[in-house]
Parts: C-alpha cells; structure tokens; sequence
C-alpha cells in the first residue's frame, strides 16, 4: 500500500467521522460536588426532625428586645396589625366564622419557623440574623401563645419538639387525591 | 397656498351649486394641483425617513398603558405581584416584558459566571451544573402557562372586585420555556431508592425553598434558560429556574440554586402556611399542585364599552388547563341559562393558553357573559356557588370558577357573581 493512499485513505477516515453524529445524545458534564454538598451553605433547609438545624439557644426575654428591634416595624409591635402577615394569637380560629393564619394558629411545624426566619427575615437583610437570635425569636413568637412556657429556651435539641396546635390540620391532596 | 383638501371641498361644492360646466374651464388647473400636492395627501410617515434601528425593540410609545399592575408591600417593595394586563393583548403567547411577577423578596441581580445548580441528596454522585455546561445540553421546547396559585384570589370576596381581568386575573402567563429536561440531569447524578421528594431553592433573597413529588420532574419539567427564546428575563428567573407544565406558579422556582433529592417532603413556609387552603372544618388542603381548569372573557370585559347598540361584538377569552388540553368553551350571554360552544384557535396545546372566540350580536339588553371550559379529563370548570360549596370561602389559593361580566343596557360592563 503506497504512502499516498495510506494517507488519503486516513484522511478519508477522518472526514467520515466528522460527519457522524454522536453515539449518545448528549455528554455527561455534571461535576463532582460532595464537597459542595457538605457545606453549610447548601444546607439550609431545616426538617420538621430538626436535621440542618445549628447549634445555638435563645429565650422570650431575648426574642422580644430583638421583635421590638428588627420586626415590629412590619409585623407590628405584638405581632400582628402591621403590613406583613400576623404571626401571634387566633389559636383556635381556624373553625370559626373568621378564621385568621397566624404562625401560632396554623403553621404545622416549629422547625419551619426557624427555617424562614433564617433565610428570609428581617426582609431587608436575610441571613443577618445569628442562629442565638433566630431561636430567640422563635421562643418569643411561640411563647406568646404559650405553645411553649415563658421562661423556656430554645435549641436545636427541643425546637422540633415543639408541639404545635395545628400540627394535624393538613390534608395530603398529592398523590391520592391529585 | 390652498390645502388640497380645500380644493376638493370647493370642487365638490362647485359641482353640487354650478352643475357640469364649472368643470369645462378649471379642470386642467385642478389636475395641476393635484400632481403638485399629492404629497401632502400622504401620512407624514410617508414623507420623511422613519427613526434608525434600534438594539432592542420596544412597543410603541401609544401603547404605553399596556403595563403589569403592580401591586406590593409598601414596606418591602419586593414583596408582591405584578399582573399580566389580559384584556389588553391577543392571540396566547405572553410577552416576556408583561409575563406576571410573583416575587418574595425582589428579583436578584445573578452574574451567570457566578451561578452553581447543585442536586445533591438521595443521588449516587452530588453534582453541579454552571450555566455554560448546561449550555451543552439537548434541549427542548414548551409552550405552556404558569399561574400563580393564589391568582383570581379575589374572587372568595363577598363582594365581586371591580377591576380590569388582567388586574384580578392575570397572575397566569404563557410562554415558550426552552431548556434542559431535568430528568437527564437526574439520571445523570443517579436517583437512589427511597427518593421522593426533591427541595428547590432559589438564589434570590426569600431563599425560597419547596418540596416537588420527584416524579413531575422525571415526567416533564425543564430546567429552563429561555423563555419565548430569548434567555430568560431577570425577574423570570435569569440564569435558569424550573418549568413544571400545569403546576401551580411557586413550584416553578426561579434563580434554581440546589435540587435535593429526599425522602420526604421539607415542611417549608410555602407548602405549609403559604399555597395551603384552609376549609371551613378547619382543615386545609395541601399539596394541591395541578392548577384546574378555568376561562376568561378578555373582551369585552370590564373597563370596555358597548358602543354600537344594536351591534356585533367579537367575545374572546383565553382557557387552560393544568391536567391538559382544553377540549370545549362554552358561552353565555344570559347568565348561564343557555350555552353556545365558542371556536377554539389552534394549535391547542397541552396544559397552555388556548383563545376562543364567538361573535355576538347584542340587541341591547341587560345580559351576562360568561365561559366554561372543559378539558380532556372531562372536567369542567365550576360555578363559583359550587366552588364555594365544595371548598368554603377561605382557601384563598386555586380559585377557579366561571366569571360573569354584567353588560348593562347603556353598554357598561361590571364584573358581578352569576351563578
């Protein structure tokens, strides 16, 4: 076989897969990220379990110089009244004739009240708030309904034990009844 | 100099006083004008060079009332809606500039270099995607609406709300969303048994965070980059943000950072004390994803008039439906007593806006206009007696019943509660 054709016959080659299309449809091209995954940063979700939660505790006491500080001005001043959606009082509403959707008369879960208030408030600076203080606001909004005691503290130990009153008050529409 | 349309008036005048032979001496002195002026008979527009191109179009400056009503929390800005205006456009697809804004906490400014999608949790291998790399990906196209879940929210009021239908139901776009299937990035990372659940979490300053049944984003979501093929708009989720075909608006997450696969669901704000609808035993409904059936009269609606009595009139509207196809529209002008089936325009798309029309002549008397749709799953939409009969007046979310506008005989037009 000549130089020549070896060469033309390569070259032949090369074209002809420059013309197929690919075997698969596409390349994998995710990155490996168990490192990513790891950090607290992607973690921010908290679990009615607790899981994700940070170390920390917080009193009322505490709770109410911070409401009075960071939140009344768009909660109002005992939590309810002011632009942003009421987060105190009408436990047991829910039935009547005027039923009112406060964290204390209808959010299921206390983990899910940590959770927001870390990622979303005060709303003009999210993530600003200390873990210490966000479970300090938690005993405080949950306090004044006395779903928990006064004097209790809160930590990422008894926060998931909190019970709240409308822990059963949700009906699963996905997947039976979707 | 005379103004040719003077002329022509003292023409047809000398013609009407003098009869014929005014014409037998002055017709060449007429044709000699009209030659000459011809100019000024035209537009202006077609007198002069119009305006140089431009980068990037904009609608004409007489269509400047076609805006999204905005309507947000004083104290946070960002905190709010923006409706589509419904009753000003036609055919379906919405235009990226007026496709409706349910923001938490702003829109974000997102550098693209700069943005991670992270899926991690129940897979085989945690992965992360950047922009460019999914840029390499098979992507396909949809058309389809996403509407919030609290859209048409006022109509649980006692009293029917007396705004425009954009204004009260235009929390509801639709779109050509182009992207990534999110199951080929899924299958990639490796779903592990026991995965049920997948978090979302966007990148803006709500963090906003909600559990989606994994199986939707097996079926037919798309990480979607553009939308009605331009790359998404900042307050549509710039760089990227899940598309999820007859689901309800919060789920489709905007400014997508983490996909995490779970077994259970989170619990987050937005699946609990948010998009959950309370009932009058006092339980509330939750996890009611798929967004059912409804209709809209877009014209003639409220703010419009009748001007011609009698006359024909053009009655359009739009019909979607979270479960499918829109298969019938059904018009009354007598407050429901008797229905006509409206044409629907193709294509009729799965789980997108379909318009429908029928022209009406109205004799001038006191009517009431409503649609009803119905899909391919044979639902059909409610009265609003029987949504608040199955539901209670206080679900706030996923209102969806008949809207009737009252034409009175004077050609106003009010929105009131039919049957």
């Amino acid at each position: 076989m000549s130089t020549a054709f070896k060469l033309l016959s390569s070259l032949f080659s090369v074209l002809l897969c420059t013309l197929c299309y690919a075997d698969t449809e596409h390349q994998t091209l995710g990155k490996p990220a168990d490192n990513l995954s790891s950090q607290a940063q992607w973690n921010l979700t908290i679990t009615p379990e607790g899981k994700n939660l940070p170390v920390g505790h917080g009193s009322a006491e505490q709770g109410a110089k911070i409401f009075a500080l960071k939140c009344a001005a768009c909660h109002g001043p005992a939590g309810i009244g002011a632009s942003a959606e009421p987060l105190i009082g009408e436990v047991g509403s829910l039935v009547s004739d005027y039923p009112e959707k406060t964290v204390n008369s209808y959010w299921p879960y206390a983990t899910t009240l940590f959770d927001y208030i870390r990622r979303a408030m005060p709303i003009d600076a999210p993530f600003s708030l200390s873990a210490d203080e966000v479970y300090a606001l938690c005993a405080y909004i949950l306090s004044q309904d006395d779903i928990i005691a006064k004097d209790q503290e809160l930590n990422e130990e008894n926060l998931p034990q909190v019970s709240m009153p409308n822990r059963d008050g949700f009906i699963a529409i996905y997947p039976d009844k979707h | 100099m005379t103004k040719p349309t003077d002329s022509r008036r003292q023409f047809l005048q000398k013609v009407a006083l003098g009869g014929a032979f005014a014409g037998s001496f002055s017709l060449p002195v007429w044709a000699e004008q009209n030659k000459l002026d011809v100019a000024n008979d035209l537009p202006e527009s077609m007198r002069k060079p119009g305006k140089a191109f431009s980068n990037y179009g904009h609608p004409s400056p007489h269509e400047q009332q076609v805006i999204r009503w905005i309507s947000a929390n004083p104290d946070a800005p960002g905190n709010g809606v923006s409706w589509t205006p419904l009753h000003d456009l036609q055919g379906t697809i919405t235009p990226n500039g007026l496709h409706y804004e349910r923001h938490h906490n702003g829109v974000p400014k997102i550098d693209p270099t700069q943005h991670l999608l992270l899926i991690d949790g129940l897979v085989d291998k945690p992965l992360s995607f950047d922009v460019a790399t999914l840029m390499r990906y098979p992507m396909i196209s949809r058309t389809c609406f996403i509407e919030c879940g609290g859209n048409s929210n006022s109509g649980w009021r006692s009293n029917p709300i007396q705004s425009k239908v954009g204004y009260a139901h235009g929390l509801v776009s639709n779109a050509e969303w182009t992207g990534v299937p999110l199951k080929l990035l899924l299958q990639e990372a490796g779903i592990k048994t026991g995965a049920k659940w997948v978090i979302a979490e966007g990148a803006d300053g709500a963090a906003l965070n909600i559990s989606i049944p994994l199986e939707k984003l097996l079926d037919d979501a798309i990480l979607a980059l553009y939308q009605n093929g331009e790359r998404l708009r900042p307050e549509n989720g710039y760089p990227m943000r899940l598309v999820l075909p007859g689901w309800e608006g919060i789920l489709n997450v905007k400014w997508l950072r983490q996909l995490r696969l779970t077994n259970v669901p989170a619990m987050s704000r937005d699946e609990t004390s948010q998009y959950t609808e309370l009932q009058t035993d006092g339980t509330a409904r939750q996890f009611t994803f798929v967004m059912e059936a409804k209709s809209l009269i877009t014209s003639p609606s409220l703010g419009m008039m009748l001007p011609d009595n009698p006359g024909i009139y053009q009655i359009s509207g739009l019909a979607w439906s979270g479960r499918g196809k829109i298969t019938r529209v059904e018009i009354s002008a007598d407050g429901g007593d008797t229905w006509v089936d409206a044409e629907l325009h193709g294509p009729i798309l799965d789980r997108a806006f379909t318009r429908f029309s029928l022209p009406w002549y109205w004799q001038g008397d006191y009517s009431i206009l409503q649609s009803r749709a119905t899909d391919e799953t044979g639902y059909v939409q409610p009265s609003r007696d029987s949504l608040i009969t199955n539901r209670g007046q206080y679900g706030f979310f996923h209102y969806n019943a008949i809207v009737s506008w009252e034409v009175t005989e004077g050609g106003d037009i009010n929105h009131v509660y039919g049957i």
